[in-house]
């Protein structure tokens, strides 16, 4: 149980509320709250309030952080957790991130089989392209959108992901699919019609 | 021209995510690699879906805090004076 905490965080000092120590956590972990937070809602106004209140609740509630897992995973939690209550405000349905799978697998199934890799970089991350590339992500459902930013962005590993949702292995292995299937083919969509062009 | 355990396009649908994380055994990543080298559209999936991946995360570092909001960070938990990088 006394395993070594990876961050080298002084637990005790954190229980303490000791500043040097909230402080550290903050330095190791805002940017990242931040990004994660930014892509899930999309702007950055509620990024910055998602922020301030992941580190408000956490440091509030240091009393009930038992050390078993990472601060930085303990921190992704409650930052999904606010990010799904801002976009709760924002549209009637909003996937819990716990909800059953559906059964149907039909988005999982290539479609579009078209090799864009080869266009040029400034192509590929043109601001055209930035704008879909974040449309595409804004559309999964937000338990597929979670799963993939912890996995694919944040560099989780599965059983981290499914520790911060709170949801099983295999749970983050079909919606981490699911995402990644779904991006390619939004991806595919856009990038075709710059090869189209880039041929003609 | 029949092979016993033929690899086939569905096969490879279901290991694709493994396959790209690096989590096969070596018989299985050997059977995929064999049959991507033989079907094109699968090359082509397996080659777009790792691009897609590798966007989204240069897409991620390149999101950076940004020092007034990190300025506000530390201000609403009282730790202005602790605001070491600007
Ligand atoms: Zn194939």
């Amino acid at each position: 149980m006394n395993k070594e905490n990876p961050t080298q965080i002084d637990l005790e000092a954190l229980k303490r509320k000791d500043k040097t120590a909230f402080a550290q956590v903050l330095d190791q972990n805002s940017e990242k709250i931040y990004r994660l937070a930014l892509k899930m809602v999309g702007n950055v106004q509620d990024a910055e309030d998602i922020l301030q209140e992941t580190f408000i609740k956490a440091f509030n509630n240091i009393h009930k952080f038992e050390g078993r897992s990472k601060v930085s995973t303990w921190l992704y939690r409650i930052a999904v957790n606010e990010s799904l209550m801002v976009l709760r405000k924002r549209k009637d349905h909003v996937t819990e991130i716990d909800a059953e799978i559906e059964k149907d697998d039909g988005d999982v199934i290539p479609r579009q089989i078209i090799d864009w890799c080869c266009l040029p970089e400034k192509e590929l991350m043109s601001s055209e392209a930035r704008i879909h590339i974040k449309k595409a992500i804004n559309h999964l459902s937000e338990a597929n959108r979670a799963t993939f930013l912890l996995r694919d962005v944040e560099g989780l590993s599965t059983r981290e992901t499914a520790e911060t949702l709170d949801i099983s292995e295999s749970a983050v292995k079909v919606r981490l699919m699911r995402a990644r299937m779904q991006l390619r083919e939004a991806l595919t969509g856009f990038y075709s019609e710059r090869l189209t062009r880039e041929n003609a | 021209m029949t092979h016993e355990h033929k690899f086939y396009c569905k096969d490879m649908v279901k290991n694709l995510n493994a396959y790209i994380d690096g989590e096969l055994d070596n018989a299985l990543c050997g059977e995929i690699e064999e049959h991507i080298n033989s079907c094109s559209n699968c090359q082509v999936v397996v080659n777009t879906l790792k691009k897609t991946i590798q966007i989204y995360q240069s897409d991620g570092r390149e999101t950076k805090l940004p020092p007034e909001v990190r300025k506000r960070l530390y201000a609403s938990l009282d730790l202005d004076d602790y605001v070491t990088k600007d």
